[in-house]
C-alpha cells in the first residue's frame, strides 16, 4: 500500500520550474565582495545624497558586529559574503520613453506574463518591474499621480521625494534589527516606493515584480509603503529567478506604515527558483517584512502564497500600535524536494483593543522541511487585545517534515489569545474516493489542496487568486498533468 | 441479453493474503443483485476490487464490464465507464463543497465521453432536479464534502452523487450500516427512484432490512471468499430467520465429503 502511495506522490510532485530561463541583457556590475568602498560605489552609481550614504555606512558597520542567526530550523550552508556581487543593473542608456527600453528586457517580462506596455497590461494593475538591482519600468505612474498616489522605484523616490523617504526609511525595520536587515540597509539597490495621500483610495492594484537575472549576484531590494490617514491600497509582490546550480542570496526589506483609519493589503506570490530535485541551486530568501499600524483603527493584511526558494527565512509581522488596530496574516507555504522553510509571523499588540488573526497553511512534500514560527505578544499596558491563530500542516508522503513553533508572550490579563494547530496527510482513501467519482489522482490532489488552501487563496486579490491556485498545483502536482 | 458484468474465477487479496478465492458472477442490465454474508466473507473486498482500489491485488480471473476488460483500467476510468460505489465510509474533503466536487466529477465523465463541460446554468438545474429526487437539503451540498455530516447525511449524499452521475452499475456497500429506519427508508426510496431498465445494482449487506425496501432479483451468499449459494429473494427471509451458521455448516460438511 505504501509503495503505491509513493508512486502517486512521485508522479505528482515532479513539478518543473518554468521561469528558469536566463535573459541575454547587458549588465553593469561591480566586482564581487563587500567593503566600505563598494558601498560608496553603489551610492555614487545611484547619485545618492549624503544622508543616505551615511545610513548605508552606519548599517554596514553595524552588520560587521553581527552574526548570522542560527535559531531557525534550517540547515544553511556557510555563505561567503565576499563571493557575492552586490550591484548588477541591466545596462540601459538614459531611457526617455518606453520605446527606447531594451527589447530583451521587455521580452523578459512578457515571457513572465508581466507586460510592461500599458496598453497590454492587466486592467487595474500598475506594475513596477525590478530586474537584478534596479527598477526597469513602472506603469501607470501618470494615472496614479492624478490622485496624488506616488508609485515609483526606490531610487526615484530618493530623488523626487527625499523628505518622505528620509522620514520613513528605517522607521519600521531599523538597520540594527537583524543580520540580514543590516546587510540590506548597507547595500540595497532599488525597490518600490508607495505613498497614498490622506483620504485616497488607490484606484488600482499596485504590484512589484522582482526578477533576479545576473549570475553570482545577490538581490537586496527595499519596499517602503506609506498609507496616510483614511487611505487604502492593495499591493502585490511577485518574484522569479533563473535556474542555476549555485545558490543566490535575496535579502529584502519591506516596511509598511499605516496611519489612522488607513488600510493596506500586502500580497505576495513568492516563486523564486527553489533548486532542482536533488536540492542543487535555488534562492536563499532571507527577508524582513514588517508593518507598523501606527494610527488608530489602522489595518494591515498580509496574504501570501510561497512556493519558491531553496531556503526561506521570513516572518512578515505587524506592530499594532494604534488603538483599535487590526492585522491579519494569511499564508500558504509549500515546500517540495529539498526545500526548507522557517516562516511565520509576529503580531505585537501595543494599542488597546487591537486584534490580530493568523491563518497559516503549510504543505510539505518530498524531503522538504516546513516550519511555522509565530509570535503573539501583548504588552503590559495593552488592554483587551485579541488574537486567533490557526496553523495547519499538510504532509504529502512520509519523508518530509512539518513543525510548529508558536510563542506567546501575554503580559496583560485582559487579552484573549487562541491557538489551534492541526497536521494532516492526504489519505489514500481520499484519493480513491475522488478516483471512484472519475477524478484522476493528480486532479484529486489538486482538489484536496485547493480545499485546504482555499481560506488563504480567497484573500489574494482576485486577479492573482487564479494564478496562485495554479502555482500551487504546479509546484506540487508535477505541472499536474 | 448480454451481461452487463461478468466475473470469472476471480482471486484477489491484500498484502499477500488471499481474500477472494474464485468468484463467479453474472449480472444483466436491469437486475438487482444482493450479496450477503457474514463479516469477513470478502464483501467489501469484492466492491474494492470491482472499483479498482490499488491496494488490492488480483491474482487470477477476469472481470468484464459492458464488453470491456475492467482489470485493464485505472479506478477513474472504471468510474467514467459507469461503475459507481456508494461507500460504506464516505471520506471528508475539507474546503470543497459537494457541488464543486460533483462539478469536477461530472465534467471528467463528460470529457471521457467526448462532451464539453456542462454549462454552469444547466449543471445547477440538473443538480436541483436530482436534489428533489433524493430529497437532500441544499445547505448540505454547499458545505465541505461530508465534513461534519451525520451518518445518515453521508449516505444520503452518496445516493445523491449516484443520482447525478447516473451509473450503469451501482454498488451499494453496506449502505444500511449506521442508518436509523427513517434514513434507511429515504435512502432506499432514492435508489428505487433511480432504477431504470438498463442499469443494475449490487446491494452488499449483512442484514435483511435494506432488502425489504430494495427488492433483489437474485441473492448470493458470500462465504470465505466464494459465492456458496445463489437463489431468489426468498433466500433473504431464510437467512434472517436462521442466520449464516447453517450455510457455514453446509459448506464445511460439503468440504469434508
Amino acid at each position: 500500500m505504501a509503495k503505491e502511495q509513493d508512486e502517486i506522490l512521485n508522479e505528482v510532485t515532479e513539478g518543473e520550474y518554468k521561469y528558469g530561463f536566463v535573459s541575454n541583457v547587458k549588465t553593469d556590475t561591480i566586482g564581487k565582495g563587500l567593503n566600505e568602498s563598494v558601498i560608496r560605489l553603489i551610492s555614487e552609481k545611484k547619485g545618492e545624497p549624503e544622508w543616505l550614504l551615511e545610513f548605508r555606512l552606519k548599517a554596514y558597520r553595524h552588520w560587521l558586529t553581527m552574526k548570522m542567526p542560527t535559531w531557525a530550523k534550517l540547515k544553511i550552508p556557510p555563505i561567503d559574503y565576499q563571493d557575492i556581487v552586490y550591484y548588477a543593473a541591466p545596462k540601459q542608456e538614459a531611457k526617455k520613453s518606453w520605446d527606447e527600453v531594451d527589447p530583451e528586457l521587455k521580452a523578459t517580462f512578457d515571457k513572465l506574463g508581466i507586460p510592461l506596455d500599458e496598453q497590454k497590461a492587466l486592467a487595474g494593475v500598475a506594475v513596477d518591474a525590478v530586474m537584478d538591482s534596479v527598477s526597469v519600468k513602472t506603469t501607470f505612474k501618470e494615472t496614479l499621480a492624478e490622485r496624488g498616489v506616488i508609485f515609483c522605484s526606490f531610487s526615484e523616490a530618493v530623488k523626487n521625494h527625499p523628505d518622505l523617504v528620509k522620514r520613513y526609511l528605517g522607521s519600521v525595520v531599523p538597520y540594527t534589527d537583524n543580520f540580514f536587515a543590516a546587510l540590506n540597509s548597507a547595500v540595497f539597490s532599488d525597490g518600490s516606493f508607495v505613498y497614498i495621500p490622506k483620504g485616497v483610495r488607490c484606484p488600482m492594484e499596485l504590484s512589484t515584480y522582482f526578477r533576479i537575472n545576473a549570475a553570482n549576484t545577490g538581490q537586496f531590494e527595499r519596499t517602503l509603503i506609506v498609507a496616510d490617514d483614511d487611505s487604502f491600497v492593495s499591493y502585490l509582490e511577485g518574484c522569479t529567478a533563473p535556474q542555476r546550480d549555485e545558490n543566490q542570496l535575496h535579502a529584502a526589506i519591506v516596511e509598511i506604515v499605516v496611519e489612522k483609519n488607513a488600510e493596506v493589503k500586502y500580497s505576495t506570490v513568492q516563486n523564486w527558483y527553489p533548486g532542482d530535485k536533488e536540492g542543487r541551486g535555488g534562492i536563499y530568501n532571507f527577508v524582513t517584512k514588517r508593518g507598523l499600524c501606527r494610527g488608530e483603527n489602522s489595518k494591515l493584511i498580509w496574504a501570501q502564497v510561497e512556493t519558491g526558494s531553496a531556503i526561506t527565512w521570513k516572518y512578515p509581522s505587524t506592530i499594532l500600535k494604534g488603538d483599535g488596530a487590526v492585522s491579519e496574516f494569511y499564508s500558504v507555504a509549500v515546500t517540495n524536494n529539498y526545500q526548507q522553510a522557517d516562516t511565520g509571523t509576529k503580531m505585537i499588540h501595543i494599542g488597546n483593543n487591537t486584534r490580530s488573526r493568523i491563518v497559516s497553511k503549510g504543505i510539505s512534500a518530498g524531503y522538504s522541511s516546513n516550519s511555522y514560527r509565530g509570535k503573539v505578544k501583548v504588552v503590559k499596558s495593552c488592554q483587551n487585545a485579541r488574537n486567533f491563530s490557526q496553523c495547519d500542516s499538510l504532509l504529502l508522503g512520509d519523508k518530509c517534515g512539518a513543525h510548529t513553533f508558536p510563542y506567546l508572550e501575554v503580559a496583560n490579563p485582559t487579552a484573549q489569545v487562541e491557538h489551534e494547530a492541526t497536521t494532516s496527510k492526504i489519505g489514500e482513501d481520499q484519493i480513491f474516493y475522488c478516483n471512484q467519482r472519475g477524478i484522476s489522482t493528480e486532479d484529486a490532489i489538486g482538489l484536496i489542496i485547493k480545499g485546504y488552501a482555499g481560506d488563504v487563496i480567497n484573500k489574494m486579490p482576485m486577479e492573482f487568486a487564479v494564478e496562485a491556485q495554479k502555482l500551487l498545483q504546479i509546484s506540487l502536482a508535477g505541472s499536474v498533468g | 441479453m448480454e451481461n452487463l458484468l461478468t466475473i470469472k474465477d476471480l482471486h484477489a487479496g491484500i498484502d499477500g493474503k488471499e481474500i477472494l478465492k474464485g468468484i463467479n458472477l453474472e449480472i444483466k442490465p436491469g437486475e438487482v443483485h444482493a450479496i450477503m454474508g457474514p463479516n469477513g466473507a470478502g464483501k467489501s473486498t469484492l466492491s474494492a476490487v470491482l472499483t479498482g482500489r490499488e491496494c488490492f491485488h488480483v491474482t487470477k480471473g477476469e472481470i468484464w464490464f459492458n464488453g470491456k476488460n475492467l482489470l485493464d483500467m485505472p479506478a477513474e476510468d472504471r468510474a467514467r465507464e459507469g461503475i459507481f460505489l456508494s461507500f460504506q465510509y464516505p471520506v471528508e474533503i475539507p474546503g470543497i463543497s459537494t457541488v464543486n466536487f460533483l462539478k469536477t466529477a461530472v465534467n471528467e465523465h463528460r470529457k471521457y465521453q467526448g462532451l464539453p463541460p456542462y454549462p454552469a446554468g444547466e449543471f445547477l438545474k440538473m443538480i436541483r432536479e436530482k436534489m428533489e429526487l433524493v430529497n437532500i437539503d441544499s445547505h448540505l451540498l454547499n458545505r465541505s464534502l461530508n465534513e461534519g455530516f451525520s451518518g445518515g447525511e453521508k449516505k444520503k449524499n452518496e445516493i445523491f452523487q449516484m443520482a447525478v452521475l447516473e451509473p450503469k452499475l451501482a454498488i451499494l456497500d453496506e449502505t444500511d450500516s449506521g442508518l436509523d429506519i427513517d434514513a434507511l427508508r429515504i435512502v432506499a426510496h432514492g435508489v428505487n427512484r433511480l432504477k431504470r431498465p438498463d442499469n443494475s445494482t449490487i446491494v452488499i449487506t449483512h442484514y435483511q432490512r435494506l432488502l425489504d425496501y430494495i427488492v433483489p432479483d437474485v441473492v448470493h451468499v458470500l462465504y470465505d471468499g466464494r459465492i456458496v449459494k445463489t437463489a431468489g429473494k426468498e433466500l433473504v427471509a431464510e437467512l434472517e430467520k436462521n442466520g449464516y451458521d447453517w450455510i457455514k455448516q453446509e459448506v464445511e460438511s460439503h468440504g469434508k465429503n
